[in-house]
């Protein structure tokens, strides 16, 4: 079972309280109606899907009833890091390459 | 290939069964092949073996990354059922619903296809509404399909808790006498006897680390055993399309999760059917072999690791128990996960892509067993022809694009 920290609550919680929700920072076309049917398509139904680092949404269901992003490699399912809505991951594909020689370090969830 | 009948068990028992030729070959890859399917599963090993047996295409490899039959096709629950509601997916269930039941037959290899029935339990008003609805769109199809009610399914089931103070009481299902299960193993090992059989070389520990692509059209694979050319690709991969995408350099609309099933100890006969019920979400058969097969829905985040979370686990038990209190203290045996790749709308995708010569057969999410022969079928037409098969048609990409999609979320009341 995942621990998750939740960073509304300042707290562990376990997985149950939460529901993931998908692929985070998808951007709504800010024209809708001037957005073509592509990409329109694109931001409903295209995913990143990777295998690996995920940046997702997750809701405090049985909790605050928050969303929040969780950074959270989707091979070993280890979190990373989470952090509130408007926030911008630290721990992405590209800084986890470069820290990739200097021994693996990430312990638990990030604050 | 030695042809199986009872008298060749018996002749090869007299030597002690120490003279069975091998199933397949395990052959070194050629250079240049007519047609590459990626994937060694169920699926990818049934598109093999109809394009050499339907298309005459024989210069063909199955490229594996790990060994055949690995994957998705040793983890589900061998549920075989074709009660779908909408015209476009019932027809391609209910293809390769035929194709099984002649598939001990045409592969002289027994697949242990057992019709023993699928049960999908209503529990609400709007379950059995629903439920209707199905029966009579499976029946307009020439779909077998009926509507039981509570009598008749404890007739079927007597050890099922039906009574009516139950927290979900058991109003009535749906009942398709001609679904079953099939050996899930025996289906992979079929087919690729089939296959090597006709010629097509089955590529074990190749994995594929990229694709050769040149002026927007497939050369081949790049692989960890060297590149295999070949002018069509067809990348039959599950959960792992989404990967082989992204080195083709598209993106698909499918999300990997992990789906978990566990088996009990083996037990007496008790349970000679297949019971779902998608409103406490569990289904439940009794292998051959006298375990439970219980599964339930998917771990709802994204995941590649093969394994899923305990609390999905105890949800699924906890909905087989509330149908069948008899179960509680069953001991479980094994549990595992595997990783299905699901679509918006939960159906497949059959489909050319941006690349030209290279094609898809995946998001079957959580159902992709029981297509198997039919996937393998229209996926080889596909491929063959260079056109999508006639059934294929309405599961191309672009579906995401147009909106036209086959919308069996839910309303075709699946728990899978």
């Amino acid at each position: 079972m995942l621990h998750i920290y939740c960073p509304h609550c300042d707290e562990y919680r376990e997985e149950e309280e939460f529901r993931p929700k998908g692929e985070a920072h998808i951007a709504r076309p800010a024209d809708p109606e001037n957005t073509s049917d592509e990409d329109w398509g694109n931001y409903l139904f295209f995913r990143k899907n990777p295998r690996g680092l995920h940046h997702e949404q997750w809701f405090h269901s049985a909790g605050c009833r928050k969303f929040f992003n969780v950074t959270r490699d989707t091979v070993s399912y280890e979190i990373l890091e989470t952090y509130k809505p408007g926030q911008q991951p630290t721990v992405t594909a590209e800084s986890r390459q470069a820290q990739a020689s200097a021994q693996a370090s990430n312990q638990g969830a990030a604050k | 290939m030695q042809h199986y009948s009872g008298f060749g068990l018996l002749k090869h028992g007299l030597s002690h069964h120490e003279n069975w030729q091998r199933m397949w070959r395990n052959p070194v890859p050629k250079a240049q092949y007519d047609v590459i399917i990626v994937g060694g599963g169920g699926h990818g090993l049934a598109t093999a073996y109809y394009l050499a047996k339907v298309h005459g295409i024989t210069n063909v490899a199955v490229v594996e990354k790990g060994w055949l039959g690995g994957g998705n096709t040793a983890r589900n629950t061998t549920i075989v059922r074709s009660n779908y509601l909408w015209d476009e997916a019932a027809w391609l269930y209910e293809h390769a619903m035929k194709l099984w039941e002649g598939l001990s037959q045409d592969l002289n290899y027994n697949v242990m296809f057992s019709q023993r029935g699928v049960m999908n339990l209503g529990h609400t008003l709007q379950d059995m509404r629903d439920i209707h609805r199905r029966v009579n769109a499976n029946r307009l199809n020439g779909i077998d399909g009926e509507v039981l009610d509570v009598k008749q399914i404890q007739e079927i089931v007597p050890h099922m808790d039906c009574s009516a103070n139950r927290r979900y009481p058991v109003m009535g299902a749906s009942w398709q006498p001609r679904a079953g299960v099939a050996r899930h193993d025996a289906v992979a090992w079929g087919f690729a006897r089939g296959a090597d059989a006709l010629g097509v070389d089955l590529l074990q520990q190749t994995e594929v680390t990229g694709f050769r692509i040149s002026g927007g059209k497939v050369l081949g694979v790049e692989t960890n055993r060297g590149f295999i050319g070949a002018k069509t690709v067809g990348c039959v991969a599950a959960g792992n399309s989404g990967v082989l995408a992204k080195m083709a350099g598209f993106k698909l609309p499918v999300e990997s999760h992990p789906l978990q099933a566990l088996v009990s100890e083996p037990m007496k006969p008790i349970l000679d059917t297949v019971v779902m019920s998608n409103h406490v979400h569990g289904y439940v058969s009794q292998s051959d072999k006298g375990d439970l097969v219980i599964g339930a829905g998917i771990d709802g985040y994204n995941g590649y690791g093969q394994r899923g979370s305990y609390p999905t686990i105890e949800h699924t038990l906890q909905a087989i128990v509330e149908l069948f209190p008899i179960f509680s203290r069953v001991r479980m045996n094994r549990q595992w996960g595997g990783i299905v790749d699901t679509t918006p709308d939960a159906c497949p995708i059959i489909s050319a892509t941006p690349v030209g010569g290279l094609f898809f057969n995946c998001g079957w999410g959580t159902g992709g067993f029981k297509a198997t022969p039919g996937s393998g079928h229209v996926f080889a037409a596909t491929l063959a022809e260079g056109k999508a098969h006639p059934l294929a048609a309405p599961f191309t990409i672009d579906r995401f694009i147009s909106g036209k999609l086959i919308d069996e979320h839910g309303a075709a009341g699946v728990a899978h």
